[in-house]
């Protein structure tokens, strides 16, 4: 499940990934036109929208097919960098920009793709980049309350809007391929000419907006991964009776005492339950967070056995369904609840004189497994005090 | 031999996206610019002038975020990419060669002023910004950043509120 980087390459391999990146980049900006300044320019005289048409279609592609990604479960959105939103710096900072293109005919990708197939006004732009940044860096406490006010976090716009992403990519869509419609009217207009495409062209183009659109609506109507795997555990759980394997209290005790760096004990309850009282070493995943990403790497630790546990047998069933469908690691459910648990270590009363040799058996194991738990977890405080998730975050931007 | 034609803006935007879409779906986040820039010159003033950078609050901070300096900066190779990419491009379609390209009514030293000027506050911007039309536009419209959407708009609307100004640059 993407994205790959880091947890499943590395960051040195990264930058592997980010020169072939640069590669695919720059070669079709030189082959747009990118790389001509008037052809640039065009875009803010109305002689030529090529910079409107590449970039608008490359949005749209780009968000729909993180959409369409996103859904399918091969990428998960919540670890994609959002730029953050200060309102002030992208407002000025756009205009400065906006300026800085109308006079230097360049932005700042586009100036180094000129600049690499000889062109020296694409190599002066650059170098006057250079210098805009270390003006900005030495300005630094000028620039400093512009850049730092209004700052509103990592905001999506569908949010703001109130629309779903779907929503909002349909929107985006229209509008694009409606400013495609349009801008090619203007084209004709100030350049005077009255090119109409050919009849190949119009059913090419109309294919690819319905494409677009069919793709969208595809993306609407798909449940997402996690969704289709509570569909698929809450199938199972009605149709067939899937008994989990269950271990008694006693033996996970003596897994806990002697084997606690080789299991995971995971209480699928809520939180709340979960801190009122929970086993000595448990993770609380409530069953309905089972299926966030932060939780993959416990359930598909192979070398380790997961104990679940949920004192209800329905949620118990799905949480261990769905375990084994997201990991591959040996999943067992404890038998009986967590209050059991408790009763039998820790509030345990000694047997009468008339007790079995059995129950005398159980009373001394069942003190001593207790003893070591507690003693283990005073020596394992600090490593292993709930598990808060570490999920690097992906840091991008320009 | 003459060089070909642009590609069809369409198809390029599509393969634009592609690329983007791949960048995203590798490392979880889009392509940039400015960043390089950025990296190359404050490591350079770091390595020409220490003892500036350590009066310098935001040349250290930078340094102190950044200790590997530019060559383990992901920006930085797919910059050194992107200039890989456009060569190989124009080597493709016949379009290499030492050139100057400016309006009708300037001259050479007119554009290459221009071009310094402009890419500063495009540079300074971009800063200001927190990145370029690639970086914050580009990438910000592919995952539905509000603050990439507004840097868009007032990237393209500043653009259209000063063409007027600028238009002897441009046109004849």
């Amino acid at each position: 499940m993407g994205p790959l980087v880091p947890s499943i390459l590395s960051n040195e391999f990264s930058l592997v990934i980010a020169l072939i990146a640069g590669i695919g980049f720059g070669f079709v900006l030189e082959q747009a036109g990118f790389s001509s300044t008037k052809k640039l320019v065009g875009l803010f005289y109305g002689y030529d929208f090529t910079v409107l048409k590449v970039f608008f279609t490359a949005g749209v592609t780009a968000m729909i097919g993180v959409l369409l990604f996103g859904q399918i479960g091969i990428l998960d959105l919540s670890m994609i960098y959002i730029n953050p939103t200060f309102l002030w710096s992208a407002l000025v900072g756009g205009a400065i920009m906006g300026v800085g293109f109308i006079i230097g005919g360049f932005c700042p990708g586009t100036s180094v793709c000129a600049a690499a197939i000889g062109k020296l006004d694409g190599l002066a732009f650059v170098f006057g980049s250079g210098l805009g940044v270390l003006m900005f860096a030495e300005g630094y406490p000028m620039f400093k309350d512009i850049y730092l006010s209004e700052s509103w976090g990592a905001l999506l716009i569908n949010e703001q809007l109130g629309l779903s992403k779907v929503l909002f990519a349909f929107i985006l869509a229209a509008i694009a391929f409606v400013a495609f419609y349009l801008t090619r009217q203007i084209e004709n207009k100030v350049n005077r000419t009255t090119v109409q495409l050919p009849k190949s062209r119009i059913i090419l183009y109309s294919s690819a907006v319905v494409f677009a659109f069919l793709v969208l609506t595809v993306v609407a109507l798909m449940p997402d991964r996690n969704s289709r795997l509570e569909k698929k555990a809450l199938q199972a759980l009605q149709n067939t009776d899937f008994t989990p394997l269950q271990v008694p209290a006693d033996k996970l005790a003596g897994e806990i005492v002697s084997n606690y760096y080789k299991i995971n004990i995971i209480d699928l309850r809520n939180p709340v339950a979960f801190k009122s009282y929970h086993l000595p070493f448990a993770i609380n995943i409530p069953v309905d967070k089972l299926t966030d990403r932060q939780w993959r790497t416990i359930l598909d630790q192979k070398h380790k056995v997961n104990f679940f546990y949920a004192d209800d047998p329905q949620i118990a069933k799905k949480g261990i369904l769905l375990a084994g469908y997201l990991g591959k690691a040996e999943n067992y459910l404890l038998s009986g609840s967590s209050s059991d648990f408790k009763k039998l270590f820790f509030d345990l009363t000694a047997p009468g004189a008339d007790a079995s040799k059995q129950e005398v058996n159980n009373y001394h194991f069942r003190n001593k497994a207790a003893n070591d738990m507690k003693i283990l977890q005073d020596a394992l405080k600090n490593s292993t005090e709930p598990v808060v998730a570490k999920t690097s975050k992906i840091k991008g931007g320009c | 031999m003459k060089s070909q034609k642009y590609m069809n803006p369409y198809l390029a935007g599509f393969l634009l996206g592609l690329v983007l879409l791949g960048t995203i779906y590798v490392t979880g986040r889009g392509l940039g610019a400015s960043g390089a820039v950025k990296s190359v010159i404050l490591s350079t003033v770091t390595a020409l002038a220490p003892e500036h950078t350590a009066g310098t609050p935001y040349l250290r901070s930078y340094e102190e975020e950044h200790p590997n300096g530019p060559l383990n900066d992901w920006l930085v190779f797919e910059v050194i990419g992107l200039i890989i990419g456009a060569f190989l491009s124009g080597i493709v379609s016949n379009r290499v060669g030492i050139k100057l390209e400016r309006g009708p009514n300037i001259t050479n030293r007119t554009r290459i002023i221009a071009a310094i000027f402009g890419g500063a506050l495009f540079g300074l911007g971009s800063q200001l910004g927190r990145g370029c039309t690639s970086g914050a536009a580009l990438s910000g419209m592919a995952v539905m950043s509000l603050g990439g959407i507004i840097t868009m708009m007032a990237i393209f609307g500043s653009g259209y509120a000063f063409a007027y100004f600028f238009r002897k640059l441009w046109l004849k």
